[in-house]
């Protein structure tokens, strides 16, 4: 126990709290977002896995990275666009959607892997690049801050841009104020002169997008390759940290950070004698008590309201 | 009369419609060999027909029908209530994991031991089936995202049994111990692997179509499918219903995942999940939730599975792309508006007939 806290209470530990946050915040900011606008996007999780393969293809191909990272968001924009069309369009069960977007990400991405590399796993025979780290000037120098919040992946500081971004689009902004409506009241938006379908359909692109970036984070940052199924459900995890989050981005970065943190400590307890496959159980485990502790909390307010409005 | 006539007709345009969905999903896959392949011809052959060029390759289709069939039976029955828990994989792989502990520790005879192995895995699969659903019902926590976390849970949980009290230190690779001889279902087809699974899941089919639509627990599952707060008004105990049903099917899955290794496997050689789950998702949406379909389709889905294996064998394209096809029918089969059209001008033609049959007779 002395050595769990002793690492916990490390300057590396709480660095590599905030590098597993990042994927999952991403995610979770675009299950948010959909879920602003009333539908349940099950497709992140696919769609972060073809973001992450597109990223390294299109970097290893180009040696640009930049053209890599806007590859892994075009690749978003296009899976939303698939994922839009036959929810909003063809009237697909938007479950099912996504759950056949991810059936087709699972198996396309290792298709296409295959088919250029030959190899069904692994993309280290691609000379794929990553994003570079960034070291922030003043915050660098602060000693125990510096080490823990600067000389991160350019991602992560784009994740936490996000969050203030989504925060001025759902207040301020009239695009984010429509997602609203229309995720509260399709009908009463629609009966305000609103096109329903194309604020989903905007708002689920958004969502691919941030989806795409957390994938790309993967595969060009928090390792520098792409492997099959390399998301391992984080964007179900995502899902659920967004129930955590009650929809807000602050909320989000609260919630992903719990499974940064569960994801790190489960990282750190493989130097003790626990069963592997107890650590690799934590990140869900705690996603499943998370997600539990805030539907009972959920409830209860729902009941309480429910009082008032009989009183 | 005449309404019962629209809705065959109707019935008859949602057949067409899976019907023109594999299609074009089949012909997608098609221009993907074409692109990717040097042997496109060799390998579509191989695909479409490599299943049918030998007995022991079409046993094969068989033999996968079997743990498909018991994943698309559990879904269609948690289907009907309509809750979208996937849960069904975590089941059938404990069910498999279950299974191997009893066919390694215990000795029974020969035709009571596999039974004994899934009377276990049943239970067990049962007891896990109804988490999402007690979640749902006691919290409102959504049943599609918990049962997405237990199947995560549950596979690193039976590794871990697996690892710690059944793995053998002498395999090179990740196996348990040698299953007992007894555990093994019997062969029915000659020259085969086929087994006696084949026959329990027909069965499990036959009872699975009873309990949903000649019994009274079938009837409340699909009134509260169809609506749930008059299942309530009615008087229909949902929870109890909503748990029973899944434990049922949770139980469905478990027992299919103890037949899989009893007549497929000699040891646990599982370290990754087949996530059969996926796959049951497709099937109970061909066959619509009801059991009666699910032989068909299930038929259908590990015909492709074989044909791409065999492709992936003998010629260059992955088998993988089984993957694609599976997507592209989900998404078209489950698309509303997908040839709408055509129903919309059925359902206008039939309208219209009514209408003037109706002023004939007032005249």
């Amino acid at each position: 126990m002395d050595l769990l806290l002793s690492m916990i209470f490390k300057d590396a530990f709480w660095f590599a709290v905030i590098r597993s946050t990042t994927p999952i915040l991403f995610a979770t900011l675009g299950a948010v977002v959909a879920s602003r606008a009333g539908a349940i996007n099950i497709g992140i999780e696919g769609t972060m896995l073809t973001g992450a393969l597109m990223g390294v293809i299109f970097s290893a191909y180009t040696q640009n990275v930049w053209i890599g990272l806007l590859a892994a968001v075009l690749s978003g924009i296009l899976v939303s666009m698939l994922l839009g069309y036959f929810a909003l369009k063809l009237r697909t069960n938007i479950v099912l959607t996504g759950i056949a977007i991810n059936i087709l990400a699972a198996g396309g991405t290792v298709f296409l892997l295959a088919e250029l590399t030959g190899d069904k796993g692994i993309s280290t025979s691609l000379n794929s690049l990553v994003l570079p780290n960034v070291n922030i000037p003043i915050i660098n120098s602060i000693p125990v801050i510096g080490n823990i919040l600067s000389g991160h992946n350019i991602l992560t500081y784009v994740a936490i841009l996000c969050i203030i971004l989504m925060h001025i689009l759902f207040n301020n902004m009239s695009l984010g104020l429509r997602i609203k409506a229309v995720g509260e009241s399709p009908e009463a938006a629609e009966s305000v002169g609103i096109d329903v379908f194309r604020i989903k359909f905007i708002a689920l692109i958004i969502s691919g997008i941030f989806a795409a970036l957390g994938g790309a984070f993967l595969s060009m940052g928090y390792v520098s390759w792409f492997s099959s199924g390399m998301t391992a459900g984080r964007g179900f995890i995502a899902l659920a940290a967004r129930a955590i989050a009650g929809n807000t981005s602050l909320g989000s970065l609260f919630a992903s950070f719990l499974f940064g943190f569960a994801d790190t400590l489960s990282n750190y307890l493989q130097e003790f004698s626990i069963p592997v496959e107890f650590i690799h159980m934590t990140p869900y485990l705690v996603t499943i008590i998370g997600f539990i502790v805030i539907s009972i909390i959920n409830d209860k307010k729902e009941l309480e309201r429910k009082k008032k409005q009989m009183n | 009369m005449s309404s019962l006539k629209l809705s065959t007709k109707i019935n008859k345009y949602d057949t067409l419609r899976t019907v023109i969905a594999i299609l074009i999903a089949l012909i997608i896959s098609a221009i993907i060999i074409f692109a990717t392949s040097e042997t496109p011809i060799y390998s579509i052959n191989n695909f479409l027909f490599g299943p049918i060029q030998k007995l022991k390759y079409f046993s094969n289709v068989l033999e996968m029908m079997i743990p498909l069939t018991f994943t698309g039976l559990a879904l269609c029955i948690i289907y009907q209530s309509k809750h979208f828990s996937l849960i069904a994989d975590g089941c059938f792989f404990m069910g498999a994991i279950v299974a191997s502990y009893v066919a390694i520790n215990f000795t029974l005879p020969k035709a009571i031991h596999p039974v004994v192995a899934m009377i276990f895995s049943g239970i067990i699969g049962g007891c896990i089936g109804v988490l999402p659903g007690i979640l749902k019902i006691k919290w409102k926590a959504n049943e599609l995202v918990t049962s997405l976390m237990f199947n995560y849970v549950f596979y690193f949980f039976g590794l871990y049994i697996v690892n710690y009290y059944l793995r053998d230190p002498e395999a090179s690779v990740f196996a348990s111990y040698r299953f007992n001889k007894s555990f093994a279902l019997p062969r029915i087809l000659p020259g085969t692997r086929l087994h006696a699974g084949f026959l329990i899941a027909i069965l499990f089919i036959i009872l699975a179509y009873i309990y949903i639509y000649k019994t009274k627990w079938g009837y409340e599952i699909r009134t509260v499918g169809d609506n749930i707060n008059f299942a309530k008004y009615s008087g229909i105990n949902t929870a109890k219903v909503i748990i029973s049903s899944q434990f049922i099917a949770g139980a469905v899955a478990g027992i299919g995942g103890a037949i899989e290794m009893s007549g497929m496997y000699k040891r646990f050689l599982w370290d990754v999940t087949p996530s059969y789950a996926w796959d049951g998702v497709i099937i109970a949406l061909l066959a619509k939730n009801n059991p009666k379909y699910v032989p068909l389709a299930a038929f259908f889905l590990s015909y492709l599975r074989i044909g791409a294996d065999m492709m992936s064998r003998r010629a260059d394209v992955d088998n993988e792309i089984i993957s694609i096809i599976q997507a592209v029918m989900i998404l078209l089969i489950a698309a509303e508006r997908f040839l709408a059209y055509w129903k919309q001008r059925e359902e206008n033609k039939l309208a219209k007939e009514k209408y003037l049959n109706a002023k004939k007779e007032v005249q």
